[in-house]
């Protein structure tokens, strides 16, 4: 039998029974209540963080990294409206995460009360669902929905708004109260009908191609995938989010596609008779102009979210469904066949664009160049394995997706559908938390570190040891540089950049700070950083003016690459933008 | 090309904004929409006339609301549709007998009279809600108001609120770490 408890108490209890064990955020006026109860549940750690977004993006981390739900605390008004910006990231990378905001009383409710904001109502597009609580009786119900909705289906963030009054109002909790969901129901198996007809296309492509994003890794569908793969020799695409869902050093793996792809994966995109997209939502990013994506392909699209299917590419089969569930009863009746001959003319296209080694070959010059950093970690994540990498938003992310071999799932977590720069360093906190036995390293630009690095003062009060930074510091916002430089006739205009000193602004949160100016330094760094005891910042100062290649001209065609070799004009600044074609 | 939609949803505080905020981030117009209760208890049904280029689109994404039960674009589907006006129009005592002859024609009520004024109350099909106001126009329009059309699917074919639930359909649960 429960006892009356608060609404704070109910709201402790719900999480407890949810499973949360990590909660992070910041106190304030409308959810003291609500702390007020914490400490008589020390199941909950709470983290607190030095800025809302850095919650929410610590949460995310947690969630990207475990599989579970990530959670969040803020207060109302200026607190909740901090979390907008990682409510919204989660929202566009399906990304399961309940925020608890605290709201006014409910008697002030839409009165300019003080710190009173809206945040129902700001968070009706990014948010999967979300719910103002003004009664305590509706606690119970309202936590277990909102835990559903967020980790079934397509994951996504669910906000719950409590008012004071419903924090602190007393009642008996109905822990046996049933979800009121009539209208979630998930799709979780595909049609029959459509996974024989995917079969058939397959059965009878002389070029096919597996392309697999998000949706495989939160369905948990890697083992599915590879034995579709192995057994068909069918070549696998994995996107930016669908990176470890296929490991990068296997035979059949061709890497990235679109505008930071690879040329030769881009190719076979064209070429191909049938695509199979799972979990992937043909993103403008992946598809460049989407009228000349695939010109070839058959497409069969397998997506939980119905409201994916045929909304940017067409799809000739369109399967709703779990990704291991369609991929399961795929295999059953899937027969092996063979696709050597078309795998060995991608190769061919891939050596004749040499692919990954042509980019990865330095120019002669001696600077530092970001790709000596890359194959310094790359060597490092290969030699050490058990790490996650956490990727900010720029250059520096694209280098570490195109130049790092992701092996397996939840390896690699970073902000792809909303791009946030900042995500970086507070998402590992969450990961670190998450994974304490393994070594996070955050792979982040200048611009983007100095807007949450805030947060390295949560690492250090909660006394996390397994993070380690590589900050790619080029002095730029160097993605938009980039633009700049081959878009826009070298105007550089609002992206030159400063920072402090960053080693010294490591030490001064208490954690070692490395600086790394030369080629040579990089392994012994890298090295040294990963056997401190500690928190480690290297500040690799890179060549300030060197390029992400191959690159598709935003809303060009995915066939007209630029690649940037036929002269290393990133290599000397000053030289007229590079004029390489594929 | 106007879409006419159909969707059944709980009657929640706040749904109403879910669905409009659809509309809006696509930029596509609303002509009318009505809400009103269903045959069932608690569940609210909507009409939605709305034209925009890939309408089916934001049919998905409204289906995806998770208080949305149920959505049918019933477009080309034979429907019964309805709709109300109610007009205020200059009515003098010479042209009021004229205006009397005229609304019978179209089935419209006369819902009120003032001194020189007249309440009239049409119902019918849309087009003939539009008929009829063209032929009251000369007489002098002083106020109108429509509702918006609702609209229900001919013959036994029915989208009753009841959602139909599917048992095999249970959640699998999350991908733990790997
Ligand atoms: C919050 C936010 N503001 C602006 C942008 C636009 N933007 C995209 S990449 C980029 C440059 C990032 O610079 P930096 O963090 O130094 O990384 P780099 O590209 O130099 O590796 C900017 C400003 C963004 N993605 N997010
Ligand atoms: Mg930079």
């Amino acid at each position: 039998m429960s006892e009356e408890r608060t609404g704070a108490q109910i709201i402790c209890e719900a999480l407890v029974r949810q499973g949360v064990e990590l909660i992070f955020g910041i106190p304030g006026g409308a959810i003291m209540p609500f702390y007020h109860a914490l400490p008589e549940y020390p199941q909950l750690r709470h983290v607190l963080c030095r800025h809302e977004q850095g919650a929410g993006h610590a949460a995310e981390g947690y969630a990207r990294a475990t599989g579970r739900v990530g959670v969040c605390v803020a207060t109302s008004g200026p607190g909740a409206t901090n979390l907008v910006t990682p409510i919204a990231d989660a929202w566009m990378d399906s990304t399961p995460l309940v925020a608890i905001t605290g709201q006014v009383t409910s008697a002030a409710l839409g009165k300019d009360a003080f710190q009173e904001t809206d945040i129902t109502g700001i968070t009706v597009p990014i948010t999967k669902h979300n719910y103002l609580v003004t009664k305590v009786e509706d606690l119970p119900r309202v936590f277990k929905e909102a835990f559903h909705i967020a980790a079934t289906g397509r994951p996504g963030p669910v906000l719950i708004d409590i008012t004071k009054d419903a924090q602190q109002a007393r009642s008996v909790p109905d822990w046996d109260v049933s979800l009121q969901l009539p209208g979630y129901r998930p799709r979780y198996h595909g049609d029959r009908e459509q996974i024989r007809e995917a079969i058939e296309l397959l059965k009878g492509a002389t070029k096919p191609l597996l392309m697999v994003g998000n949706g495989l890794i939160w369905s948990g569908a890697h083992a599915e995938l590879r034995e579709l793969a192995e057994r068909t020799g069918i070549p696998v695409i994995t996107t930016l989010h669908g990176k470890g869902a296929f490991p990068e050093d296997h035979p059949l793996s061709l890497g990235m596609p679109g505008m930071h792809g690879w040329v030769h994966v881009n190719r076979a995109i064209q070429e191909c008779d049938v695509l199979l997209s799972i979990g992937a939502r043909f993103d403008d990013r992946v598809t460049g102009k989407v009228s000349s994506f695939a010109p070839h392909a058959e497409v069969i699209h397998v997506d939980i979210d119905p409201a994916e299917l045929g909304k940017n590419v067409a799809a000739q089969v369109a399967i709703v469904g779990d990704a291991r569930s369609v991929l399961a009863a795929l295999l059953e009746e899937m027969p092996p066949r063979d696709c050597t001959e078309w795998l060995a003319h991608i190769r061919a296209m891939q050596q004749q664009h040499q692919g990954k080694q042509r980019y990865l070959k330095r120019p002669d010059t001696p600077a530092l160049m970001p790709h000596d950093v890359y194959q310094g970690l790359n060597a490092a994540f290969h030699a050490r394995g058990r790490c996650r990498v956490v990727t900010d938003v720029g250059q520096h992310q694209m280098w570490a997706a195109q130049l790092i071999d992701w092996i397996s799932p939840r390896s690699h977590i970073t902000s792809g559908g909303s791009g946030t720069m900042g995500f970086a360093v507070p998402a590992a906190l969450g990961a670190a938390l998450a994974c304490p036995d393994q070594t996070i390293w955050v792979i982040c630009g200048d611009g983007g570190f100095q807007m949450t690095s805030q947060e390295l003062a949560t690492i250090k009060q909660e006394g996390i040891t397994n993070i380690r930074i590589a900050v790619i510091n080029n002095g730029y916002l160097g993605m938009v540089r980039q633009w700049q430089e081959l878009f826009e006739n070298r105007r550089y205009s609002g992206t030159p950049l400063t920072g402090p000193d960053f080693a010294m602004l490591a030490q001064a949160y208490g954690f070692k700070g490395m600086v790394v100016t030369a080629t040579g330094q990089v392994e012994d760094a890298i090295r040294e950083a990963w056997d401190h005891e500690g928190v480690v910042l290297i500040d690799f100062r890179v060549e300030r003016e060197a390029n992400v290649f191959p690159i598709v001209p935003q809303g060009q065609s995915i066939s007209d690459m630029l690649t940037g070799v036929s002269e290393p004009a990133h290599a000397t600044p000053g030289a007229p933008p590079p004029g390489g074609r594929a | 090309m106007k879409h006419t939609i159909v969707a059944l949803m709980q009657d929640h505080p706040g749904v109403l904004h879910r669905v409009v905020s659809l509309f809006r981030r696509r930029g596509y117009n609303i002509d009318s929409l009505t809400v009103g209760r269903s045959e069932l208890p608690g569940v609210s049904r909507m009409t939605i006339v709305t034209e925009g280029s890939d309408v089916d689109q934001v049919t998905r994404q409204l289906f995806r609301l998770i208080e949305v039960l149920k959505v049918v674009d019933v477009t080309e589907s034979a429907t019964v549709e309805r709709e109300i006006a109610l007009v205020k129009v200059n009515a003098p005592g010479s042209v009021r007998a004229e205006l009397v002859a005229c609304c019978a024609v179209f089935g419209a009520r006369t819902a009120d009279l003032g001194p020189s004024t007249m309440v009239i109350e049409i119902t019918g099909e849309p087009s003939e809600v539009d008929r009829c106001l063209d032929v009251l126009r000369p007489f002098g329009i002083k106020e109108m108001m429509r509702t918006g059309r609702i609209a229900m699917i001919r013959g036994s074919l029915a989208h009753e609120a009841a959602p139909e639930l599917r048992a095999d359909e249970k959640p699998p649960l999350l991908a733990l770490a790997g």
